[in-house]
């Protein structure tokens, strides 16, 4: 372990004058964002793992978890989604007004803010940074977000610090999908841009004065397959109440640390402050030595993780995987599907896997989802009897040793692929079949690691049922169009589907093209809930559970608020502090 | 001396393979059966004495009811004496997949069970586990031992009896099979197999899979055996009087390596049900619900297992006596082989 020195009075008054006098250069009107949360005082350095290392920096390419928890500390977008409301509020815009149709929005941006490398920041930045986002050659991932009606925005600069967005129909989420768009310096990123190699830029050797950003740290050092450190950024732009410009914290080091249960054995040494995410086995370990190991637990409550049987319905395999082929007229019965729902004890599971610390699902959005959640449509009764009522309607029947034969006469059995490597799935998919042989139904856990299994089920689509989880991008339901319209990119029950292959397919994709061109929020979750109601009642996914958000920290780190969007705990990192004098942790 | 050792582990030997052969009459439970009640519960041991401190002839397990608001930590239920019973009639099973029969060894009576080293994630009763999950990884060191020897004696011999080009092709062959990392060949067989063969027949090719590519070091200990012993009198002697190449290698070289390959089963068999062991605890092995010793040590590679489930652990010594007495019979093979040679 390093040792850190202790921070004597003057570099502490330092640290306090230093920024307050760099980021008022010239004297100009800066646009400070106040927050309201318990002041603290600056100081010290959190340590945080994560599974992998980040596999890059630049914001335009990163897809991964760790790439991206990593970037969105030094960056900062225009509209942020509060974590712990769910809803928008400005962050480099100061505001926005949009046209009553909700096609166009014109944004003021704050005045007088700073790169963390000391460039000031205009309306050039943000017109820079979206035309990267939307130039088709980056194949940016946050590309698909800012079309409305297949066609990209329109992004113009009105004045210095004015910015006008305009879709050709109207977008709902609009504001929602400017979270998390990291705003780019275009004084260092253009002259990349421009030579056709924005991709290549901001990687783990590049130097940290060569990368800057508008978020509450800055990049100090990498030690790559080892840690990656932050600084704090000087020219940050929001302060408490007392006027003291935020971040508190120091440093924020980023350790790699691969597997969850390593983590958990850092945090219990005292090698890191903070576990992002918890299992709920490792949770309960944890709270018996709560106390003594000084750390507090935090369940945040059900995420927006969902688990789920997805059945292969895709058109392809017909005379390509002839026994998979056979299988989908059962697969395609909607009776079937939901026999054995019925079937499933969704309590079980939520007990079993997650210690009860978790819900169980009807559709795909959990409780946690405070604007979207429809708490009408009931969650699916455990009836083995019901379920066995329901099959023997849809002509199935039982053998002489109780196995469920279809109307040919063909043993019912099916194998559920796993990802072998996610404990928790694993443990789902033994407890549905030893579900299913309730009602007859032999089923075989085939557990692959995760690359040739989403192999299967994205490419080959050579498999007959599978258990996955998805996370919902965002507390909204328009990323959810990928798994659910007919032409999502992830419509996993049947990728590549050129036309809807039923009427309530049909009817989903109508209503979600809907949803997204309804200003109106009472009428957008009217139509969404009719989406929902339709998923429970065909069940072409089988939603099954969804885990709470977990997490843990350090006595003494002061300000943490968990919430169940990412990143869980590091959300608000420009507001955590230390409760004891700086320089101790 | 030596005799008597040989006797006593080959004893061992048998009588653990014969219990678990029989493993449906030692388990108490069946292997899948889950107590989704009690997850994770730790051993219930017999008792003489209860609560009260009152003596009993027969030994009795308390029931455990949880403590409250958790589902995993339990308390003795005082209230709950349940008695341990010989010989009782529960779960029906078949012995050795034929004879079908529901007569287990021990058993309680009472509405709880008796989980002598506790119970896993499923509730499901470790000791049944662990005594099914040797029907697993015994037939695996088995299985994979004979295949291997099997095939090493084969190659051995036609290498060593022929000698030139066909003994420097199959030795060549033999090396490159020694330097395949048989584990990245494994995982990648694996992902290859269709999903729908049964979790025993993909396990039963891995097996395969590890039997055929360990054929190379038996094969070469017997192409030397072969090698000295084609010279000897009497096998020059029979090539006189006119036996073909096949006789002489079945009649006279073969029998001569038995001794070797016997010592050498003596040695991969442990390796084997390591290899299984270790297979299984990467995923790659036999798929639930069916136990091995490998399946059952990989839940015990997460924290909250290793921090407050001991008896997780447990299944890793399962293997411990079978390797001592596998070296041990090696051993004394070793030594009587010397002695009559």
């Amino acid at each position: 372990m390093r040792s850190i020195r202790p921070i004597t009075p003057s570099f502490l008054l330092a640290c306090l004058l230093l920024p307050a006098s760099l980021a008022r250069p010239e004297g100009r009107q800066q646009d400070l964002l106040k927050v309201s949360v318990p002041v603290g005082h600056p100081g010290g350095v959190l340590v945080v793992s994560q599974s992998s290392e980040p596999k890059t920096l630049n914001p335009v390419v990163a897809v991964d978890q760790p790439s991206r928890d990593v970037i969105r500390r030094m960056t900062a977008d225009l509209v942020h989604i509060n974590r712990a409301t769910q809803k928008t509020e400005p962050a480099l815009a100061r505001s926005w007004k949009s046209n009553r149709e909700g096609s166009q929005f014109t944004v003021e941006l704050r005045r007088g803010l700073r790169f963390s490398d000391g460039a000031p920041f205009t309306a050039d930045d943000v017109v820079f940074s979206f035309q990267v986002y939307l130039d088709e050659k980056v194949h940016s991932p946050q590309r698909d977000l800012l079309l409305a009606g297949g066609k990209p925005m329109r992004v113009e600069k009105l004045g210095p610090y004015t910015v006008k967005f305009s879709f050709v129909a109207p977008y709902a989420p609009a504001e929602r999908v400017f979270d998390s768009l990291a705003i780019l310096p275009r004084h260092l990123l253009e002259q990349g841009y421009k030579a056709g190699k924005i991709n290549q830029v901001w990687n783990l050797t590049t130097s940290a004065e060569k990368i800057a950003g508008l978020g509450p740290f800055r990049l100090k050092q990498v030690l790559p397959g080892e840690k990656l450190v932050l600084e704090r950024n000087p020219y940050y732009w929001k302060t408490d109440s007392q006027g003291q410009i935020l971040p508190y914290l120091n440093e924020l080091i980023f350790l790699t640390v691969p597997s969850r249960d390593a983590q958990v054995v850092r945090f219990r040494a005292g090698e890191t402050q903070i576990i992002t995410q918890v299992s709920a086995e490792n949770y309960s370990a944890l709270l018996a030595d709560q106390q003594t190991g000084r750390y507090k637990l935090y369940d945040a409550g059900p995420g927006l993780e969902y688990n789920f049987l997805v059945f292969n319905l895709n058109d392809d395999v017909k005379g390509r995987l002839p026994a998979i082929a056979q299988k989908q007229t059962w697969f395609r019965d909607q009776r079937f599907r939901e026999a054995v729902s019925l079937a499933i004890d969704r309590a079980a599971i939520v007990r079993m896997v997650y210690q009860g610390r978790g819900v169980a699902l009807a559709t795909p959005v959990s409780p946690g989802d405070k604007l979207w959640f429809d708490s009408d449509i009931p969650i699916p009764e455990y009836s083995p009897e019901k379920a066995r009522k329901l099959l023997q309607a849809a002509g199935f029947s039982w053998n002489s040793s109780g196995a469920l034969t279809d109307s040919s006469g063909q043993p019912v059995d099916f194998s559920i692929l796993v990802n072998s490597g996610n404990v928790q799935r694993s443990q789902m998919a033994t407890l549905i079949q030893e579900d299913l042989k309730k009602i007859g139904i032999n089923v075989h856990v085939a557990g692959l690691e995760f690359r040739s299994a989403t192999d299967r089920v994205l490419n080959s689509h050579d498999y007959e049922v599978a258990l996955m989880g998805l996370g919902r991008g965002d507390a909204d339901p328009t990323p959810d169009m990928s798994v659910l319209s007919s032409d999502g990119d992830i419509h996993l029950w049947n990728m590549g589907e050129k036309t809807p292959a039923t009427p309530w397919e049909a009817e989903i994709d109508r209503l979600m093209r809907k949803q997204q061109v309804t200003p109106n929020y009472a009428e957008r979750k009217k139509l969404f809930d009719r989406v929902q109601a339709i998923l429970a009642e065909q069940q072409p996914m089988i939603f099954l559970a969804s885990p709470n958000i977990l997490t843990a920290a350090r006595d003494g780190l002061e300000n943490v608020r968990p919430a169940i969007m990412d990143n869980y705990i590091l959300w608000n990192a420009d507001e955590l502090f230390w409760h004891t004098p700086a320089g101790k942790h | 001396m030596k005799q008597r050792k040989l006797f006593w582990t080959a004893a061992f030997l048998v009588g653990a393979h014969l219990m678990a052969g029989l493993a449906g009459f030692f388990a108490p439970y069946h292997y899948a059966a889950q107590d989704r009640l009690h997850p994770y519960a730790s051993p219930s041991l017999p008792h003489l004495m209860d609560c009260s401190g009152k003596i009993h002839l027969r030994p009795f397990v308390y029931g455990i009811r949880n403590k409250q608001g958790s589902f995993t930590d339990y308390q003795p239920d005082c209230s709950a004496q349940m008695p341990v019973h010989f010989l009782v009639t529960g779960e029906e099973y078949s012995l050795f997949g034929l004879i079908p029969s529901s007569l287990h060894l021990f058993g309680v009576s009472g509405p709880g069970e008796i989980n002598l080293l506790g119970t896993d994630a499923f509730g499901r009763d470790q000791f049944s586990r662990v005594v099914y999950g040797a029907q697993v990884s015994l037939l695996a060191g088995g299985l994979a031992g004979v295949l291997a020897v099997f095939a090493g004696v084969i190659v051995g011999t036609i290498s060593g009896f022929y000698g030139g080009v066909v003994d420097e092709a199959a030795m060549r062959v033999a090396e490159i099979a020694i330097a395949v990392p048989s584990l990245y060949l494994l995982l990648a067989a694996r992902s290859f197999l269709p999903l729908e063969i049964s979790p025993l027949m993909a396990f039963l090719l891995v097996i395969s899979v590890i039997g055929l590519l360990s054929w190379a070091r038996p094969a070469r200990l017997v192409r030397g055996l072969v090698m000295s012993a084609r010279e000897r009198n009497f096998v020059l002697a029979a090539q006189g009087f006119g036996a073909s190449k096949s006789y002489v290698m079945r009649r006279h070289l073969v029998p001569m390596t038995f001794s070797v390959a016997l010592t050498q089963l003596a040695i991969l068999i442990p390796q084997f049900i390591l290899a299984e062991v270790v297979l299984s605890f990467l995923g790659l092995g036999i798929g639930e619900p069916f136990p091995s010793w490998g399946n059952m040590l990989a839940e015990a590679q997460q924290y909250h297992v290793l921090a407050s489930c001991w008896w997780m652990l447990l299944p890793g010594l399962a293997p411990v006596p079978f390797f001592v007495a596998y070296h041990a019979l090696a051993d004394a093979l070793q030594k009587k082989t010397k002695v009559n040679l």
